[in-house]
């Protein structure tokens, strides 16, 4: 049995760890809400790009966008894998990959060849070893990204797109349920496809388009694009914290049981010390 | 009462207006536009510049914005407010950084910022300084 002083160090140092466990669960709670927060700031924009996009659909343009257009044959697709920069959130990360991973070997299986650009630090990481077509990448945003700093990413894939180098576009995500559950998720972004339609517009209409119907849809569903990809960044990283936060209060839970056992190591060991010292005195004054 | 119109004015990062007005105000791409109560439906780009919202009190707005979009449909006009000044050299230029980073996934970032960058931000601190010209004589009147 180990001595009492070991023990003790060890009891020690499972202390400090737990002191760490437990602050970074409070920061990341008081980083959740931050990061709920800018969540639902940053809906109003795609809420009404939807809605701007669900009336396009329904508008009579003349000019017909290819980015609303489903293409004959789908050769090639394209992932936008959104993840976080840093570890230690559970398997937040891992099951995300993992179901991209099932959906790129469903693709490949079909014989189509897949495209990625990875979104943070951990998805990078991950599929720089997988032998996947890399092709763009973005980390380090930080907590609070900034719309802009995703535009190139996104570029790249709308150019491969506009080339036929893909055919559709895919962004996986983490999508935020509540803070116990988050959902990973994959999502079309191309083509664009509307859904319901609704009677006030189905009479036959169409827009004034300044200056003129290519240049502003082109814009617009760039746009489009970019502030679905946001909305999955800004999300992620809600999920991020909201997982973080999970996994460091569950490591602090089970370093308290892990004191709580050693303790009675300890205390067990104490005793049979006390024990034998005590039968060693009683034997030594019997035998005097 | 006046006829109203429901304005929105978003941009990616957050909501910033959201209300009933009696007409707006922007400077699109063609030249500048007021859109009142049942304009027909129209959907154009907007420069840097301000939108001005004139509230059915009448009270007037005022916004800035680095360009964007403007959707009007009948009774409902929206802004799509751009948080950076978009232009096809400064999209290709955060294009190929991107592209560079995968390449270069261990390379460290060196912070280059090119003369496109430098001319994006002029523009766009021109047009403030305008947008703040302006409010500033409509206060001294």
């Amino acid at each position: 049995m180990a001595s009492g002083k070991e023990i003790r160090t060890q009891i020690g140092s499972i202390k400090n760890t737990q002191k760490i466990t437990s602050a970074m669960e409070m920061v990341a709670a008081s980083k959740m809400r931050k990061a709920q927060d800018r969540m639902a700031a940053t809906r109003p924009y795609s809420d009404k790009i939807y809605n701007v996009i669900q009336h396009l659909a329904f508008a009579h343009p003349e000019y017909k966008h290819p980015y609303l257009q489903d293409r004959e044959e789908t050769k090639r697709v394209g992932y936008i894998i959104v993840s976080s920069d840093r570890g230690l959130c559970g398997g937040l990360n891992n099951n995300l990959f993992k179901t991209v991973l099932r959906d790129i070997r469903a693709k490949s299986d079909k014989g189509m060849e897949v495209d990625v650009c990875t979104i943070g630090q951990k998805a990078s990481s991950f599929f720089r070893r997988l032998p996947v077509n890399l092709v763009s990448q973005t980390a380090q945003l930080g907590d609070a990204p900034r719309a802009h700093d995703l535009i190139g990413t996104v570029k790249v894939m709308l150019d491969a797109y506009n080339e036929g180098r893909i055919d559709s576009l895919y962004l996986v995500f983490n999508e935020f349920v509540n803070t116990m559950t988050q959902e990973d998720k994959i999502l079309r972004l191309l083509p664009a496809k509307p859904e319901k339609p609704s009677e006030e517009l189905s009479h036959h209409w169409d827009y004034i388009y300044e200056p003129d119907a290519k240049d502003v849809l082109d814009d617009l569903l760039v746009r489009y694009i970019e502030s679905q990809v946001y909305q999955g960044v800004v999300e992620n990283i809600a999920c991020e914290q909201a997982s973080r936060m999970i996994a460091m209060k569950n490591a602090t839970d089970n370093a308290g049981d892990l004191i709580d056992d050693l303790q009675l190591v300890y205390n067990k060991a104490r005793q049979a010390a006390i024990t034998q010292e005590i039968s060693e005195i009683v034997a030594g004054a019997a035998a005097v | 009462m006046a006829m109203t119109i429901h304005v929105d004015i978003v941009s990616a990062e957050q909501e910033i207006f959201s209300g009933l007005a009696a007409a707006v105000f922007a400077s699109a791409v063609e030249g500048e536009v007021g859109i009142y109560p049942r304009h027909t439906p129209m959907l154009t780009k907007l420069k840097p510049g301000e939108v001005r919202v004139l509230k059915d009190n009448g009270e007037e707005e005022q916004f800035y914005v680095s360009s964007g979009m403007l959707e009007v449909q009948p009774h409902v006009v929206t802004v799509l407010a751009d948080t950076a000044l978009r232009a096809a050299d400064v999209d290709e230029a955060a294009a190929l950084q991107a592209k560079q980073d995968a390449e270069k996934a261990l390379h460290d970032k060196t912070d280059k910022r090119d003369f496109a960058e430098a001319q994006r931000e002029l523009v766009e601190a021109l047009a403030q300084l305008r947008a703040i010209e302006r409010a500033r004589k409509g206060k001294g009147r």
